[in-house]
């Protein structure tokens, strides 16, 4: 139980999936000019994330890894089907994000509607594939494990969202050099940000 | 030569100049179009390894933009974001393994970003708005100029990253060879760290923007 705590702690803020890795930049940038639609995105981001991830991996674990094809028997017991990852992890994506849509316009149309326009969009962040991709990069043993350090990077990228609306909310009454308006100041404000989450960096889990 | 001209545009006409140089600086991928920054900014650490992604990523936007613009007329709209993505993952699967096989330790260096590539807004980014409505020849254009737009901003990126932060360049320790560390001169790390990339960038856009006034936005 421990252990997964720690995996949802760290992915939260030591290797948070904005300031440490970059990932999702484009919709973070673009999406981020309000509050409130950055705080939807923000949760379609966690609920993706949180069913992608433990889906990718199954499917790595007993599809694609090195022999892992041995449950169909001893001839499969040298399979390497790896190369293959990127294009089920990615269609797995797009299927999972079509699939969430089609269940919640069911089952929670208030959710739907305000979480509706952002759901295509994900497909296409790089956050979600990122998330799969790491996690079969640092070999998480069980889906519990692989569950939480989903959740816990959509958590990250909600709060990173989140924080630099809010920011960018206030900076609309500053005086801001013409040049960097827009754009630049936001970079500049999610370095500064990024230094800030570094502070997390000693801690150890 | 003149009645061939006639009917046939020429394969450099200034249209087609228009398209590899307009990306270099006033449409820029990243600084004004504003795609494929997640990549962008995590793989510039150093030089080498964002000479390669560039060069990963010259070769996939290139040869996907040619390939979407010959099925174009083909691709049912409904469906066209899958047949986009699988072209996409396709030839990213195959940079991946060359890279592999030929420069293992920068694809360590890389890892997750090549795969990244797929999801790349500028390759998408790029195919929706240009390659699904233009001929052949000027979308590899296209994408040629588009990915050294890229490819520019990450190595000047890299470059002030490596040199502050390393003191090399390309590997090669410059500030050593200058002897400027006998006189108290220090590397300084923080430029290693992820964060300035993002401030390195923003200055870029700073730099570019009071230069040249058509891009300044309204807050």
């Amino acid at each position: 139980m421990q252990d997964l705590v720690n995996i949802f702690v760290k992915s939260i803020f030591i290797d948070n999936m904005v300031f440490a890795y970059f990932l999702g930049m484009c919709s973070y940038l673009a999406v981020s000019k309000t509050v409130k639609t950055s705080v939807g995105l923000g949760i379609a981001v966690i609920f993706v994330l949180g069913i992608t991830v433990p889906v990718d991996f199954l499917i790595n674990r007993y599809l694609l890894s090195a022999g892992a094809l041995s449950w169909l028997g001893p001839d499969f017991a040298n399979v390497d089907l790896s190369f293959l990852s990127f294009i089920m992890f990615i269609a797995v994506i797009a299927s999972m994000v079509q699939l969430v849509e089609m269940v919640i316009e069911k089952f929670s149309p208030t959710l739907y509607t305000s979480l509706g326009i952002f759901l295509p969009l994900i497909a296409v962040n790089c956050a979600i594939l990122g998330g799969s991709l790491f996690m079969q990069e640092r070999e998480y043993e069980t889906i519990a494990q692989a569950t939480s350090f989903g959740l816990g990077s959509g958590v990250g990228w909600f709060l990173a969202i989140v924080g630099i609306a809010a920011i960018r909310e206030k900076i609309r009454y500053s005086n801001v050099p013409a040049p960097l308006r827009g754009l630049g100041i936001t970079f500049i404000i999610t370095g500064l940000m990024g230094i800030a989450f570094m502070s997390f960096m000693g801690i150890k889990l | 030569m003149s009645t061939e001209s006639k009917q046939k545009e020429p394969l450099f006409s200034a249209k087609n100049k228009k398209l590899i140089f307009n990306p270099l600086s006033k449409d820029n991928p990243i600084t004004v179009q504003v795609l494929g920054i997640c990549s962008a900014l995590a793989v510039t650490a150093k030089l080498e390894p964002a000479v390669v992604m560039s060069i990963s990523v010259l070769a996939v936007l290139s040869i996907a933009n040619v390939v979407i613009s010959l099925l174009r007329n083909t691709i049912p709209p409904r469906i066209r974001i899958i047949v986009q993505l699988v072209v996409i993952a396709a030839l990213v699967i195959l940079v991946d393994q060359v890279l592999k096989a030929f420069a293992y330790d920068v694809s360590k260096q890389l890892s997750v970003f090549v795969g990244l590539i797929i999801t790349n807004c500028i390759i998408m980014g790029r195919l929706e708005a240009f390659a699904m409505g233009n001929k052949p020849w000027p979308s590899f254009l296209d994408g040629l100029g588009n990915s050294f737009g890229y490819a520019w901003i990450l190595i000047v990126v890299a470059f002030f990253r490596e040199l502050f932060g390393s003191g090399s360049i390309y590997g090669y320790p410059v500030m050593e060879w200058l002897g400027i560390y006998g006189v108290g001169y220090k590397n300084n790390g923080m430029m290693i760290l992820p964060p300035m990339a993002l401030i390195t960038v923003g200055i870029i856009i700073w730099v570019q923007r009071s230069r040249n006034s058509d891009l300044i936005e309204e807050n």
